[in-house]
C-alpha cells in the first residue's frame, strides 16, 4: 500500500457544524489509477485535500509510503509534498511571472537533489513527453488553457513523485485534450508505476481508470 | 540550493513588480538620506559648538571657590541668633599649585593640565586706554588646549615661548593701536604695574569682542602684573581624553584636590540645554521620516502578498514551507532596502557635500557639516532593520496562507 487512510472524519465549523467526511477508510496500491467520483458537495475534493497533506484539520490516520503523517508538523508535511506528491489542479495554477520551464523546475530546485543543469534537462524531457518543447521559454501566462494544464502536469512529474493527485485534472479541457491528459496519466500509472488519485466529474474518465471510489454525503458507497 | 530557489522567486517578483518596488525604493532613499543628512547636521552643530567652546574654555577648570561662613550655632533653643552668612574673605589662589598639578596629572584620563592666571589690564594707547584681559599661561601647553595657532594672523605662538616679555594680542587691539609684530606696547594692571612688552603675534578669532580685548602672556608676566610671586595661580586648566566624560572626572578631581573643579558642560549649562533641545527635535523629525518610508515598504509588500496569494498557495502545495515563504518576501524587502539604502547614502553624501560648501560667515565660516562615518553607519544599520521589519510582518501573513482555502474558491 502506497497510501492508506483509516477512519477519517472531518467537520466544517462554519457557518454550522457539519460532518463533511464520515468514517473513510481505504488503501491505494502502488501503480494504481484511482478516481474519486460523486455529486457536488459529497466531500470528494475535501478528501483529496486531506490525502494531499495540505488539510490537517481532520481525525483519523493517514499513512503515506509507510509513514504515519497525521501527527507531522507543517514543515515536515511540506517536505513530503515536495518529494512524494505531485499535484494537478483544475485551473492549472502556474506561477504567471515565470517561464514554463522555470515553473516545471521549481519543485526540483526546492528539493535540491540534482544540479540545475540536470533539472533543466529533466524538465525538457518532460516537455518533450508532453509535446510542449517549443513553449519552454514562454511566460506561463501566454499559454492557452490546455497548454497550461500540460505544463502543470510536467511540473507535477518533475520530482518523479510516488503519488500524483489531480483535482478535476481535465475539468476545463476539451475532449481532445482530456484524451491526451488521460493517456498520459494512464501511461504513468501502468508503465512507470506511479500512483494516480484523481477527483473527477467525467464518467468516461472514471470508467477508464483502474478503480473508482464513489462518495455520497461524506461516506464511501 | 533550497535557499537559492527562494531568492530566485524573490528576484522574479521584484522584477515583475518593478513599478511598485521603485516607489518603495524611492521611499527608502528619501527616508535614509534625510535621516543621515539631519543627523550629520546635528553632529556638525555639536562639533562646531564644542570647538568654539574649547577655543576659550578648558574641559575642566580647577579654582578656589568662594566659601560662605558657617552660621553660628545657638547655645540653646531659647536664644535667638541672627547671622547673615558671608563670603569668607580669603585669597582666591590655589595653594601649592605645583603639587596640585602633579596630583591632577596622575589621573589617567587627564591629557593636559597647566596653570593659568587671568588679570584685567589696560592697553595704553597714548592718551587713551583700552580695557581688556590678559591671560598668563605656558604658551605651548596653552596652544595645545586652545589651538591658538589656528587663528594666528601674524607671528606665532612659539615666539611667546622664546620671548618671555612677549605678548599676543587680538586683531582688534592691534588695529586700534596700529601695532605689528615686533612693536613694543605698554600695559597697566589693576595693581598699577606698568610693563613694556613686545608684540610677538596677532590673532583673530572672528569674535570681535575677544579680538578687541584679549591678550596672552607668559605666566610670570601675569604674576608680575599682579605683584605676586611665582606660586600665585588662580586656575588650573585640565583637558581630558573624552570631553563628554568631563563631569565625572571633574567630580573626582574636586575630591582629590579639595578645590572646585568645574566641567565645561556645567559652565555652559544653558547653551548645552539648547543644544539638547535641538538634538531632540532633529532626532524626532528624522525618525518620523524613517518610519514613513518604512510604511511605504510595508504597504507595497502587503500589496504584493495579496496579489501573489495564489502563487503562495501553489508554492505551499508543491512543497515550500512557511519559512520559505517568509524568506521569499523578506528577500524582496531586503533587496528594496539594500538598493534604497545605497542610493540614500549616495544622496546624503551629495547633500552634505553641497551644504558643506555653503558659506555662512562670522567665526563659523562654511556650514558646519561634514561626512560623519558614524552617522552614516547608524543610518545604514537602522535602514536595514526597518526594511527587515517592514518586510517581515507581511511575510508572516503570507506564511500563514492556507492553500486549501485558496484552491477551493
Amino acid at each position: 500500500m502506497i497510501l492508506e487512510v483509516k477512519k477519517i472524519e472531518k467537520f466544517f465549523h462554519d457557518p454550522v457544524e457539519f460532518k463533511v467526511l464520515n468514517d473513510i477508510s481505504f488503501g491505494v496500491k502502488k501503480g494504481e489509477f484511482l478516481t474519486l467520483v460523486g455529486k457536488s458537495g459529497c466531500g470528494k475534493s475535501t478528501l483529496l485535500y486531506v490525502l494531499s497533506t495540505m488539510d490537517t484539520d481532520y481525525k483519523g490516520e493517514l499513512i503515506i509510503d509507510g509513514e504515519h503523517v497525521s501527527s507531522y508538523g507543517q514543515d515536515k508535511l511540506a517536505a513530503i509534498r515536495n518529494e512524494k506528491i505531485g499535484f494537478i489542479f483544475q485551473f492549472h495554477y502556474l506561477l504567471a511571472d515565470f517561464t514554463c520551464l522555470n515553473n516545471i523546475m521549481i519543485p526540483a530546485l526546492k528539493l535540491g537533489k540534482l544540479s540545475k543543469e540536470e533539472i533543466e534537462y529533466k524538465a525538457m524531457e518532460k516537455l518533450r513527453m508532453l509535446d510542449m518543447t517549443d513553449q519552454a521559454l514562454k511566460p506561463a501566462s501566454k499559454l492557452s488553457g490546455g497548454q497550461q494544464q500540460r505544463i502543470a502536469i510536467a511540473r507535477a512529474l518533475i520530482n518523479d513523485p510516488l503519488i500524483i493527485m489531480g483535482d478535476e485534472p481535465t475539468g476545463n479541457l476539451d475532449s481532445k485534450n482530456t484524451q491526451v491528459v488521460f493517456e498520459i496519466l494512464q501511461e504513468l500509472a501502468h508503465e512507470k508505476g506511479q500512483t494516480i488519485i484523481a477527483v473527477t466529474h467525467d464518467n468516461d474518465f472514471a470508467k477508464a481508470s483502474d478503480r473508482t471510489i464513489t462518495m455520497s454525503d461524506g461516506r464511501i458507497v | 540550493m533550497a535557499n537559492s530557489i527562494n531568492r530566485k522567486i524573490a528576484t522574479t517578483y521584484f522584477i515583475s513588480g518593478r513599478k511598485m518596488t521603485t516607489v518603495a525604493i524611492v521611499g527608502v532613499l528619501l527616508g535614509i538620506s534625510i535621516f543621515i543628512f539631519m543627523n550629520s547636521l546635528s553632529a556638525g552643530f555639536d562639533r562646531q559648538s564644542s570647538e568654539s567652546f574649547f577655543k576659550t574654555t578648558a574641559h575642566i577648570r580647577i579654582y578656589k571657590d568662594d566659601v560662605l561662613s558657617a552660621p553660628l550655632q545657638p547655645e540653646n533653643e531659647n536664644s535667638v541668633l541672627i547671622v547673615n552668612p558671608k563670603v569668607v574673605p580669603t585669597k582666591n589662589t590655589i595653594e601649592n599649585p605645583n603639587e596640585i598639578l602633579d596630583l591632577v596629572r596622575q589621573n589617567e584620563d587627564v591629557v593636559l593640565a597647566f596653570p593659568q592666571v587671568n588679570t584685567p589690564v589696560f592697553y595704553n594707547n597714548g592718551e587713551s586706554q583700552i580695557a581688556g584681559t590678559t591671560i598668563g599661561f605656558p604658551p605651548m601647553e596653552g596652544n595645545q588646549m586652545y589651538k591658538i595657532e589656528t587663528f594666528m594672523v601674524q607671528g606665532s605662538i612659539q615666539n611667546l615661548e622664546l620671548n618671555r616679555s612677549g605678548i599676543l594680542i587680538g586683531s582688534g587691539i592691534a588695529e586700534r593701536m596700529n601695532l605689528n609684530t615686533g612693536d613694543n606696547m605698554n600695559i597697566t594692571s589693576s595693581k598699577g604695574v606698568n610693563l613694556n612688552l613686545t608684540v610677538v603675534g596677532i590673532f583673530q578669532t572672528n569674535n570681535s569682542k575677544e579680538d578687541k580685548t584679549k591678550s596672552y602672556v607668559n605666566v610670570a608676566v601675569a604674576q608680575q602684573l599682579l605683584r605676586e610671586g611665582n606660586t600665585y595661580i588662580t586656575d588650573i586648566n585640565v583637558n581630558v581624553k573624552d570631553p563628554n566624560q568631563a563631569p565625572d572626572i571633574a567630580a573626582d578631581l574636586s575630591k582629590l584636590t579639595g578645590y572646585k573643579a568645574e566641567d565645561w558642560i556645567a559652565a555652559n549649562a544653558s547653551y548645552m540645554a539648547a543644544s539638547r533641545m535641538r538634538k531632540i527635535v532633529i532626532t524626532f523629525i528624522s525618525f518620523t521620516l524613517l518610519i514613513v518610508s518604512c510604511f511605504g515598504i510595508y504597504n507595497i509588500l502587503n500589496m504584493t502578498v495579496s496579489q501573489k496569494i495564489n502563487d503562495i498557495a501553489i508554492l505551499k502545495a508543491i512543497g515550500f514551507n512557511g519559512k520559505d515563504v517568509v524568506r521569499i518576501f523578506v528577500y524582496q524587502a531586503l533587496t528594496i532596502g539594500m538598493i534604497g539604502v545605497a542610493l540614500g547614502v549616495g544622496f546624503a553624501m551629495i547633500l552634505v557635500n553641497i551644504l558643506s560648501h555653503v558659506y555662512i560667515g562670522g567665526d563659523i565660516g562654511n556650514f558646519p557639516i561634514r561626512f560623519e562615518p558614524f552617522v552614516f553607519l547608524k543610518g545604514i544599520s537602522i535602514g536595514f532593520v526597518i526594511t527587515f521589519l517592514a518586510g517581515y510582518v507581511p511575510a508572516r501573513k503570507a506564511a500563514k496562507v492556507d492553500p486549501v482555502s485558496i484552491f477551493r474558491k
